[in-house]
């Protein structure tokens, strides 16, 4: 990304405020923050549009697998995620062989679904994989598959059987998995007659950038790059060898996505882990159980946070679970993680519960106490803020940790203050004793 | 085609801090598990939890251990066995409220252990200030020829701490939470106390999976950039507690849909202690015996040869 000189030296510098900035500079310094487009600008030329286009261009390009609900990966611009953040989250595959039962198949990965705060976590494509090397086979089940399965596909197969499946498919835009070093004229030109995605796989770096290089020469811009890595070190790598070529030396090559292909069984799973951590944008699993599903999504969905996003949530009142005229009134900081802990507690006793979060500047319940920021006048103001009150006639619950403030609440409020539990997780039980 | 050299040349390494039974942690002079950049390839270190009153510990991780979770000398002993590096003796019986353990007595039991499992042991109190600053002093009074760790020196809780540490040349473990300067100022103030960076590991606390992990992920990356871009105050060995895994509710919830609550919280174990060396941990304190199993294992491996 250019900084902001570089923008400002491209635009017309007249300081006209068309762009509804007080100067050039000031509107630079903006589109370097990404808080402005260049279009914004009536007056900037062509060649500086062209220009900038260039130099604007991610280090890494993003690909796009599908059509409609389609995955985006790469398109990332740091090695760090607290240095930005990063963009597309990893994305998730599970094989369909051409020899079992693809509907029945299917089936089972589209119940491979769970919601947590908030978000729903699901699989986001399938490999359909040629294992009866007969083409007819093959382009039948991508067929089957593409009859229950809207979202993206990945075709999995060599390229003498590939292109009858490709002929049904190509509409949907999958990803054709994989070229190598023996085929990549044939598959990079298949690619390119049905404008889809291309693998290029290799275990040597080396050669794994000769084959990007090759596939780009014959007309392929989105590829995705196997480093074939077969462990947990040949993972770290690999992948943070290609990432910071593409980043640090804007080696184009290695300007493209990264992917895994993992097979089976626990180590799977821990190679799944590393992908994520370590700049995959792509992984296929042969198999993952709902126990390995939770914690992989939920470490995904940890790392693609936006670490610039204020860790607090919005002073307000939160109802949770459809709650009445008698449900009981928890409050708590605008801490984000105190919020999600309590909130998440309070739906796993799936009673209805009014909570109200009081602004402590983003402190833990027992920082902002010491701090002074989350005194009995706080939350009584919050309270008062929010008509809580009125709404409710249930007690006000304290967070255990500072019961010190239940008297004075208490007479703030004039209303029945009861003492919570210590520990978020002990709410539910709280929750079914209150009744 | 030839590639570019990426191997980042820091100007800072992670000092060492030697511990017990010849064993040593840090040294790293790059970013975790790249052998291109680092010079040294010491292992990740395991400790395995022990708790001297299991009261409050979860059904589900006693079933783990064949009833030895009943003698915190066996259990520590049963660690040793699975392969783990340390012990990690959490002291929760000097708990005055529960008045199972005098700090004498909890003194005896650190001395036992040690003893016994002749690997190093990190000690932690119950969290109350007063017992447990009782505790490191009778411990440090106790235990002369074991150079132990002892936890943790807070911002308000470190003197007594830090002269027990002192007086027994044993190790402290500095406590903050979740930011690159308070670890630093911790390490800082424990320096102008008088303690040396080589009796110091730092703890920036580690927020499990799906509580804050990304957090904790980020300041720990960040710590250890800056370590190895030479700010000295930093270059110190840092120890994750994956055990935090065991609060998050949608790791141990009896859920059918989220499948086997075994294998899903070993899981949820595992993925915290891996983002934690992953991001700069030279030592990860685990609960279960299956997630330490799978870590050592990766450790191992991540450590190339």
């Amino acid at each position: 990304m250019p900084t902001a000189i570089e923008f400002f030296k491209l635009l017309p510098k007249t300081n006209c405020k068309d762009c509804g900035q007080p100067t050039c500079l000031a509107f630079a310094m903006l589109l370097a923050n990404q808080k402005a487009k260049i279009d914004d600008c009536p007056h900037v030329s062509q060649s500086s549009k062209d220009a900038l286009e260039a130099s604007a261009a991610p280090p890494v390009r993003t690909v796009t697998i599908g059509t409609g609900k389609e995955i985006r990966m790469g398109g990332e611009t740091v090695l760090y995620r607290h240095e930005r953040r990063f963009i597309n989250p990893i994305a998730y595959a599970l094989t369909v062989s051409d020899t079992c039962n693809v509907t029945e198949r299917i089936g089972e990965i589209k119940k491979l679904s769970f919601e947590r705060v908030g978000t729903v976590y699901d699989i986001d494509a399938v490999s359909v994989r040629c294992d009866s090397r007969d083409p007819k086979r093959f382009a039948d089940a991508v067929d089957s598959a593409m009859k229950i399965w809207d979202r993206p596909l990945i075709l999995e197969c060599v390229p003498e059987i590939i292109e009858e499946a490709l002929i049904i498919a190509s509409s949907r835009r999958p990803l054709i998995y994989c070229a190598d070093k023996d085929n990549i004229d044939i598959m990079a030109a298949l690619a390119k007659k049905y404008s889809c995605p291309l693998a290029v796989r290799d275990a040597d770096i080396e050669v794994l950038a000769d084959l990007a290089e090759r596939a780009k020469e014959l007309g392929v811009n989105d590829i995705v790059l196997d480093t074939a890595a077969s462990n947990l070190k040949e993972c770290i790598e690999r992948h943070t060898v290609v990432r910071r070529c593409a980043v640090k030396k804007k080696f184009r090559p290695f300007g493209h996505p990264i992917m895994d292909r993992v097979g089976s069984g626990e180590y799977a799973i821990a190679m799944a882990a590393m992908s994520t951590m370590k700049y995959g944008s792509l992984v296929i699993l042969d198999d993952l159980k709902n126990y390995e599903a939770l914690p992989l999504f939920t470490l995904r969905q940890n790392i693609y946070t936006d670490p610039q996003v204020p860790i607090q949530v919005k002073q307000g009142l939160y109802p949770i679970g459809g709650p009445s005229e008698h449900s009981p009134i928890f409050f708590t900081t605008n801490f984000s993680l105190t919020y999600f802990t309590v909130r998440a507690d309070i739906e796993r006793s799936k009673m209805p519960v009014w909570l109200q979060i009081v602004d402590t500047e983003g402190l833990s319940v027992l920082t902002a106490y010491s701090a002074g920021k989350f005194t009995a006048e706080h939350v009584a103001d919050a309270l008062n803020e929010s008509n809580v009150l009125s709404m409710s006639d249930g007690p006000v619950v304290i967070p255990g940790l500072v019961a010190r403030m239940s008297a004075k609440l208490r007479d703030l409020l004039n209303r029945n203050v009861v003492v919570g539990t210590t520990e978020s997780r002990d709410i539910p039980k709280f929750l079914r004793d209150l009744k | 085609m030839k590639i570019p050299d990426v191997s980042e040349k820091y100007q800072g390494r992670i000092g060492e801090v030697s511990l017990e039974g010849g064993y040593a942690a840090g040294g790293a002079d790059g970013m975790p598990f790249l052998s291109f950049e680092n010079s040294s390839k010491r292992r990740v270190m395991i400790a395995g939890e022990v708790i001297d009153d299991i009261s409050e510990y979860p059904e589900l991780a006693a079933s783990m251990f064949s009833s030895r979770q009943n003698d915190p000398v066996e259990w520590a002993m049963m660690w040793k066995e699975i392969g783990a590096d340390m012990i990690c003796l959490r002291l929760k019986g000097i708990d005055p409220d529960k008045g199972k353990r005098t700090p004498k007595d909890a003194a005896k039991l650190v001395k036992k252990i040690a003893d016994s499992v002749k690997i190093p042991v990190i000690v932690y109190g119950c969290g109350t200030p007063s017992a447990d600053n009782e505790a490191m002093s009778e411990i440090s009074a106790l235990v002369k020829d074991t150079r132990l760790i002892l936890a943790k020196a807070d911002e308000d809780e470190y003197r007594t701490i830090s002269s027990a540490a002192m007086a027994g040349r044993h190790v402290i473990i500095a406590f903050s939470n979740l930011d690159v300067n308070l670890a630093k100022q911790m390490n800082i103030i424990l320096t102008d106390f008088g303690m040396t960076v080589n009796d110091i590991l730092m703890d920036p606390l580690m927020a499990p999976l799906g509580m804050g992990l990304d957090y904790s992920y980020s300041v720990n990356e960040r710590i250890r950039l800056a370590a190895l871009s030479g700010d000295k105050m930093l270059q110190i060995p840092m120890i994750c507690d994956a055990t935090g895994a065991w609060d998050v509710g949608d790791a141990i919830i009896d859920d059918e849909h989220l499948g086997n609550v075994t294998s899903r919280v070993t899981w949820w174990e595992t993925m915290t202690a891996m983002a934690a060396i992953v991001s700069g941990a030279d030592i990860v304190i685990m609960r279960n015996p299956g997630a330490a199993d799978m870590i050592m294992g990766y450790a191992n491996e991540l450590r190339g040869d």
